[in-house]
């Protein structure tokens, strides 16, 4: 290849790049927001106030529609814990998530567990069991420990700081 | 004239009325919460059997004071999930038990979990007087 082949080349490479970059910002779609897999907008405050009373509010994107349809028709039995909400809440709550729900898997986790869904295990298979069992961390469910604005229901990349 | 005035009388009183009722609905203060309560079971809340309620286990595997401690002006855990509970004590968290549905909520939820059923008014009444008295 010469010279001249070679900048053809490349320059049909750069408007390729340039031309997916556009589609991308017009689809409204980065990058990262698709590696979050937690949804791009912020999750309601209701969502917030209800459910991260004692959890992080977890991704909607993380668990299929199924396995919120089948927690939240059992709130009074949660993981050990009455979690039970007023009817109206219980609706709006499963209308939200539903909607928000993975769009990648139908499968459902062992007990609808997020922490033991592929999209959980997928995200976080470069974290190490000695990481896991550190005292800081301890348990997969406790996203506060590393995602910094998890309180807010946010889980970008960016904003993972793994404690000692 | 008259007719309509005295429409307009019965929709202020009816308007009165709405707004007392939600008023003692919605507490706006951990004392007139207190009150309900101890209007409802219609005996003296007692704030040391309050504590001991709190305390204690009622045939279950937690306490109150599992998740909130035993010192609810400190910052408590919770139990499964590790996540951090701001304290219960209104002296250290004003917001506390200022909304009455919510308390009325965490009641419910909290009691089921700790003693298996709900708790009674005079129940409710003698731990809020012990979390209040706490400074």
């Amino acid at each position: 290849m010469n010279t001249r082949q070679c900048e053809i080349r490349s320059t049909k490479l750069a408007r390729r790049i340039i031309a997916m970059l556009v589609l991308a910002a017009t689809l409204g779609v980065v990058p990262s927001a698709i590696a979050d897999g937690g949804g791009r907008q912020p999750p309601p405050t209701r969502y917030i106030d209800e459910c991260a009373s004692c959890h992080a509010p977890f991704p909607a994107g993380m668990l299929p529609a199924t396995s919120w349809k089948a927690l939240m028709s059992s709130l009074n039995k949660h993981f050990g814990t009455d979690a039970s909400v007023d009817a109206p809440t219980v609706q709006a709550l499963s209308a939200w998530l539903t909607d928000n729900a993975s769009r990648r898997t139908t499968t459902r986790p062992p007990e609808d567990r997020l922490t033991l869904g592929g999209d959980f295990l997928r995200k976080h298979r470069e974290v190490s069991a000695a990481v896991w069992l550190r005292p800081s961390i301890r348990k997969a469910s406790n996203c506060a420990a590393c995602h910094t604005n998890s309180a807010q229901g946010r889980f970008s990349d960016n904003d993972v700081r793994i404690p000692k | 004239m008259k007719r309509l005035s005295r429409h307009l009388w019965v929709a202020a009183g009816a308007a009165i009325v709405v707004a007392v009722a939600s008023t003692a609905e919605s507490a706006a203060t951990p004392q007139e919460l207190l009150a309900s309560y101890v209007q409802t079971s219609a005996q003296r809340a007692d704030a040391l059997a309050g504590q001991s309620f709190f305390t204690a286990k009622h045939g279950r595997d937690w306490s109150c004071a599992t998740c909130h401690t035993a010192t609810p002006s400190t910052a408590g855990k919770h139990a499964t999930t590790l996540k951090s509970i701001a304290p219960l004590a209104p002296s250290a968290d004003a917001a506390r038990f200022t909304d009455a549905p919510k308390a009325e909520k965490w009641f419910r939820r909290n009691c089921n979990d700790v003693a298996g059923r709900e708790c009674t008014a005079s129940e409710k009444a003698n731990v809020l007087a012990w979390l209040i008295s706490i400074k």
